[in-house]
């Protein structure tokens, strides 16, 4: 298998004032080009920690890591990241927050007008070319959530990274993003690594499900590939029994095997 | 209509109270004017607003014009330094804790106290003035922008950390325009620091300015002009603290 993303021996403590805590240990995984990964587990078990290194937030207290074959040294737009909670810049229009990150990309090499016309794809691919002027607090949720993945797409960057990207929308609005992104994954042919605690949507979505232990000291308990056929569609899946087992393979991970104690 | 009445309606039933109490204790003390002859003495003065009969008779008009330019000017440079200075304090920890102690000794005096020294440096009283303005109306600017810069969401950081974005395109695309409903805080307190402080110090320093006014109109006990002047600081006040609340509304992003 082609290794496009390469976690070796990776290692990430951090200094508190209780001393140092460590939150992951031993994660080794490779990823292919192409490929969407989940990251789920239960919460404060390191998902984001782990996304965060390879977006190069933050740096591995020991081991490599490595995207096309170079050392993450710290964060590129080459890895885009799609934040928990959008992260737009709330005095800019969808179109300048988009446009922001174009320019970074292509503003050495390409005229306005390219630019231009790349910023409107990107909102035209998540379905807002119409919202192109408003500024994020004219629009919902979800809205700001497919203008976070356009930013991150405009970019196209080696690896999409994205943070519990659904998480704080109502299931329909989920649902409808799920596949959204699945289709934009498809038709890209994007490197995805989606950090999730929604079961249905890591087995929806990946080619693999990264199961990791409950933290402190968190490693990859478990990797689980999901052989369904793409082009996924959910309401066939519902009747899967392939889906099903898969499913309750994750459940029963994270609810008997990695059961949290009663916080 | 109805909702507007609704909302008016206590304002103007608490000014007329207010104008009622006037009324009745100035029946009760002789040496106060009432409410209606200040309201004569007041269209007699705003009649003729801008005369001038030598350097220390000079219509209204002037008086008020002369205080808010000393309050333009030292607020001005106060807001050149304080701004600036703010964003730096906010941005490099070093320099936070460097000015730290100096800012809680100095801020906390009162700004008469620093008229001496004005004095003593300028030699003259027009400079003193802008001087105790300049000094006591930076505080809140520095400090409302460090605070600011200080709570600019890590989630915008984030973004120029992942775009990798410039030291120049941080600063106009997310440090300014995340900081600059705090800065505009810091200008509204020091605004209304500034224009306290000048009638007070033009009090002291003379020439002419509403405070000095107000000072001379004591002299010669001349009352109603003093309740004039009284309502006219009150109202210019509110005016200025008015556009800058206008102003924070337009870059307010919620
Ligand atoms: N900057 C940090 N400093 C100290 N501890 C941290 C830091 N970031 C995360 N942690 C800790 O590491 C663990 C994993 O956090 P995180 O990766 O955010 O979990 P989640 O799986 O919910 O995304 C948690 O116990 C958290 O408290
Ligand atoms: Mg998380």
């Amino acid at each position: 298998m082609e290794k496009y993303v390469q976690i070796e021996n990776v290692q990430m403590v951090f200094d508190t004032r209780k001393g140092p805590f460590v939150a992951l240990r031993d994660i080794n995984l490779n990823i292919a080009q192409g490929e969407f990964i989940s990251l789920i587990g239960h919460s404060g078990c390191g998902k984001s920690t782990l996304l965060n290194l390879v977006a190069g937030l933050t740096l591995p207290s020991g081991g490599a890591m490595l995207c096309a074959q170079r050392e993450i040294a710290g964060p590129g737009p080459d890895r885009a990241v799609v934040f928990q909670n959008h992260s737009l810049l709330p005095w800019l229009t969808c179109f300048d927050n988009v446009y922001l990150a174009v320019e970074r990309v292509f503003g050495g090499s390409e005229s306005r007008a390219v630019m231009k016309k790349r910023t409107q794809d990107a909102l035209a691919l998540v379905g807002l070319s119409h919202a192109e002027h408003k500024h994020p607090h004219e629009i919902s949720g979800g809205m700001k959530q497919r203008v976070g993945i356009a930013r991150a797409l405009s970019m196209q960057p080696k690896v999409l990274l994205l943070d519990e990207p659904f998480g704080a929308l109502d299931a329909l609005t989920r649902a409808h993003l799920q596949d959204e992104l699945m289709k934009i994954a498809a038709d890209t042919k994007s490197t995805v690594i989606m950090v999730t605690h929604d079961v249905d949507e890591a087995v929806l979505l990946s080619d693999r499900i990264v199961m990791m232990t409950n933290g402190p000291a968190a490693v990859i308990g478990e990797i689980l590939e999901v052989n369904l056929p793409r082009p996924r569609a959910r309401l066939e899946l519902a009747n899967d029994s392939k889906y099903h087992q898969y499913r309750s393979a994750v459940l029963d991970f994270l609810y008997r095997r990695q059961l949290r104690p009663a916080a | 209509m109805n909702k507007i009445l609704k909302i008016l309606l206590p304002s103007v039933l608490g000014l007329l109270l207010f104008v009622g109490l006037w009324a009745l204790v100035s029946q009760t003390s002789p040496q106060l004017p009432g409410p209606i002859k200040t309201w004569d003495s007041a269209v007699q003065l705003f009649s003729d607003p801008f005369y001038r009969k030598g350097p220390n008779d000079q219509g209204i008009g002037w008086n008020i014009l002369a205080s808010l330019q000393r309050v333009g000017i030292g607020f001005g440079m106060a807001a050149a330094i304080g701004i600036p200075l703010g964003f730096m304090i906010g941005r490099f920890d070093f320099l936070n804790r460097m000015t730290a102690p100096i800012i809680s000794l100095l801020r906390p005096v009162s700004p008469l106290a620093w008229l001496p020294i004005g004095l003593l440096v300028f030699k003259a009283a027009n400079p003193a003035a802008i001087w105790v303005i300049f000094i006591s109306s930076i505080w809140p600017m520095i400090i409302n922008t460090a605070a600011g810069v200080g709570r600019i969401p890590q989630d915008y950081m984030n973004v120029a950390k992942v775009l990798n974005l410039s030291e120049w395109k941080i600063f106009t695309k997310i440090l300014f325009p995340a900081v600059l409903p705090h800065m505009i805080t810091g200008i509204r307190l020091s605004i209304g620091v500034a224009w306290l402080v000048i009638v007070a110090a033009e009090m002291l320093t003379g020439g002419v300015g509403i405070g000095f006014w107000v000072w001379d109109e004591w002299n010669n006990l001349n009352v109603e002009h003093i309740i004039i002047a009284i309502f006219v600081v009150g109202i210019v006040g509110l005016l200025l603290e008015q556009m800058l609340v206008l102003l924070a509304k337009r870059f307010s992003y919620e």
